[in-house]
Formats: C-alpha cells, sequence, structure tokens
C-alpha cells in the first residue's frame, strides 16, 4: 500500500512538509471535538482545525492527489514536523504547541506572501487566519501561565516538553526560499516575549542538537504519529473510495 | 465539566456598515477579550459580520414578562400615533 513521497522537484518537497504540518496538527486539533474543556472553546480549535485543513488541501494537490497523500502515505513519508504531531495532552500542551506552531507559520508565511514564488497566494490569503490562530493561543498562554497556581505550573509544564521540538522548525526546507536564521531570531523573540508577559520561564534546554527530536522533515517521527496516522486513515484504507 | 465560573456575556454583531448591531446570541466566556474571540468563532463563521460587542449579561436590565400590560399594552390603541393620516400625494413610490 505504501505510495512513495511525490518524488523529485523542490516545489513537491515543500508542499508537502507544509502541506503535511497543516494536515496533522489540524487532525490533532480536531481530536479535541467532544472532548474540549467548555464548548465555546470546542469550536474555537474546531475552527482553527478547519482553517488548517483548508491549507493542506491546498497545499497537497500540489505535490499530488490530495487524499491519496493524506490517507495512503505511511508514517516515514510523511513530512511534517514532529511537534505538530504531539498529542493534546492537558489543554496547556496544546495551547503551547500552537503557540510555537502559529507563531512560526506566522513568520514564514508573511515572508513567503512578500515574495513571488509558488505559495505566495496561498501564504498571502493563510497568514490573516494564521494570525487568529496566534492569537488566540496567545491569550490562552496569557491566561494560563498568569493564572492560578495549578494554570501556571500546567502552562510551564507544556512550554518545558515542547521547546525541544522547536529547533526544527527552522531547518532549511528545500524550495522554501526563507531567510531561517532571520526567522528563527524572531520565533525566538515573540515567543520569549509572549512567555515572559505570561510569567513564564522561556527554557534554556536543547532545541537542536543529538538527542533532541528533530528529523520529521526526513520521515522521522515520534511514537505517538503512528497511532493517530492509523485512526486518520483507518476509514479510506477500509472502505477505499467511499464517499458519502 | 462545569463552569459555572465563567459569567455569561451578550453577543452584538453588526452586519454590515450603516446597520446596528444585533442580538446574536449569548455565550460564555472569563473576560470580556476572550468572550470576543468566543464571539466571532461562534456568531461570524459564515461571513455575518464587520463589528462585535459583547456585553456582560448582568450589566443589562430587561423588562419583566410580569409587567407587560402596563408597558405595552397601551400603545396598542393609539393610532394617532402612528403616520397613516398622510395622504400620499401621487406619484411617489416605495413609500
Amino acid at each position: 500500500m505504501t505510495t512513495p513521497p511525490a518524488e523529485g522537484t523542490a516545489l513537491t518537497t515543500a508542499a508537502l512538509a507544509l502541506g503535511d504540518d497543516a494536515l496533522v496538527l489540524s487532525h490533532r486539533l480536531g481530536e479535541w471535538a467532544g472532548h474540549a474543556p467548555v464548548l465555546e472553546e470546542e469550536v474555537a480549535l474546531a475552527n482553527i482545525a478547519l482553517d488548517l485543513l483548508g491549507q493542506a488541501r491546498v497545499l497537497l494537490s500540489m505535490a499530488g492527489d490530495e487524499d491519496e497523500l493524506a490517507y495512503l502515505r505511511e508514517e516515514r513519508a510523511f513530512r511534517n514536523l514532529q511537534l505538530v504531531e504531539q498529542p493534546n495532552g492537558d489543554f496547556a500542551h496544546t495551547i503551547a504547541r500552537q503557540l510555537y506552531f502559529s507563531t512560526y507559520q506566522h513568520l514564514l508565511h508573511t515572508e513567503l506572501a512578500a515574495g513571488d514564488g509558488p505559495f505566495a497566494p496561498l501564504a498571502a490569503k493563510a497568514v490573516k487566519e494564521i494570525a487568529y490562530h496566534r492569537d488566540h493561543a496567545e491569550q490562552w498562554t496569557l491566561r494560563l501561565g498568569d493564572g492560578t497556581d495549578e494554570s501556571h505550573a500546567r502552562m510551564q509544564r507544556a512550554v518545558d516538553a515542547l521547546w525541544r521540538y522547536t529547533g526544527e522548525m527552522f531547518q532549511p526546507v528545500e524550495g522554501l526560499d526563507a531567510d531561517w536564521t532571520g526567522l528563527e531570531a524572531a520565533w525566538l523573540e515573540q515567543t520569549g516575549e509572549v512567555l515572559r508577559r505570561a510569567t513564564l520561564t522561556v527554557p534554556e534546554s536543547p532545541r537542536t542538537g543529538a538527542w533532541t527530536a528533530g528529523a520529521g522533515r526526513q520521515g522521522l517521527h515520534t511514537e505517538p504519529f503512528g497511532r493517530m496516522l492509523a485512526e486518520m486513515q483507518h476509514l479510506h484504507r477500509s472502505h477505499p473510495g467511499a464517499t458519502w | 465539566m462545569t463552569h459555572t465560573d465563567w459569567p455569561l456575556w451578550e453577543v452584538f454583531v453588526r452586519s454590515r456598515r450603516g446597520l446596528s448591531h444585533t442580538h446574536a446570541g449569548s455565550l460564555h466566556a472569563p473576560d470580556a477579550e476572550l468572550a470576543l474571540r468566543n464571539a466571532r468563532d461562534l456568531y461570524t463563521r459564515r461571513g455575518e459580520g464587520v463589528s462585535i460587542w459583547v456585553v456582560p449579561s448582568s450589566a443589562i436590565t430587561a423588562s419583566s414578562p410580569d409587567e407587560k400590560d402596563p408597558f405595552f399594552e397601551p400603545s396598542a390603541d393609539k393610532p394617532y400615533r402612528h403616520p397613516t393620516f398622510y395622504e400620499i400625494p401621487e406619484g411617489v413610490q416605495h413609500l
């Protein structure tokens, strides 16, 4: 059943990287449906998930057949960051993951939108959606970090736990014309500013290096990703071509 | 899971410039900023709005159903308050 990743062009590589990030995080956020702490928050997370799914559809279509790519690839053929596949955990983990990713995605898409590459039109539209995702995560980070003792402890734990997955975001992606060093500096500044305002400690643990995470772009994923994929793909694999 | 400590907010959405804000519904949120964002997600998903107000439900003073008669009944039999006694000049359409 393995469909090899569409080989070759730098455009496909880049479209898969961006598209898989959006698809996988969208699925993770969708897992909150029916389980979110409050109804209002459930709708907010579902909205973000749908924005990301829309981005994923455009991007994966640039790389091949969107359904085939989403439902029939094996784990090793996915090119998403390990950050986005991390389980939802408690609400603080979901928010920390979103803050890290949306800040990155916002910076990257702003740069792509300003260029004249193949991703500029998509990025120009997506950047408005992402600004809202980032704001949502920031608002919650501030409230949880600067909230009760319990919420502060949980938010700090989440921020610390996911920190090791953030170095990978700034590995250059073939086909994406971006100033990766500049992006990383801006990301550190913006993220650090939010964490400090939320009375949280900016982690000092490593973000890159041998023991840390960071090979999702090469197709190496963490253990929970396999289970997520199994759930995401089983319907299509059990009933190929099913429609309703 | 209960969240009785989150206050209720009333949401008013203006659908187009020039129109007034209209009550859209209510929601729970811990504070005004998040109430605005929740309102955006709940009530403007399909392009309904250009502006949102949120108001704590507790800040609204409402007329009571028990007072319905003294409040509203007397206006029913005062036709002179309606502009129905003017002759409409010929040729005026859309009035």
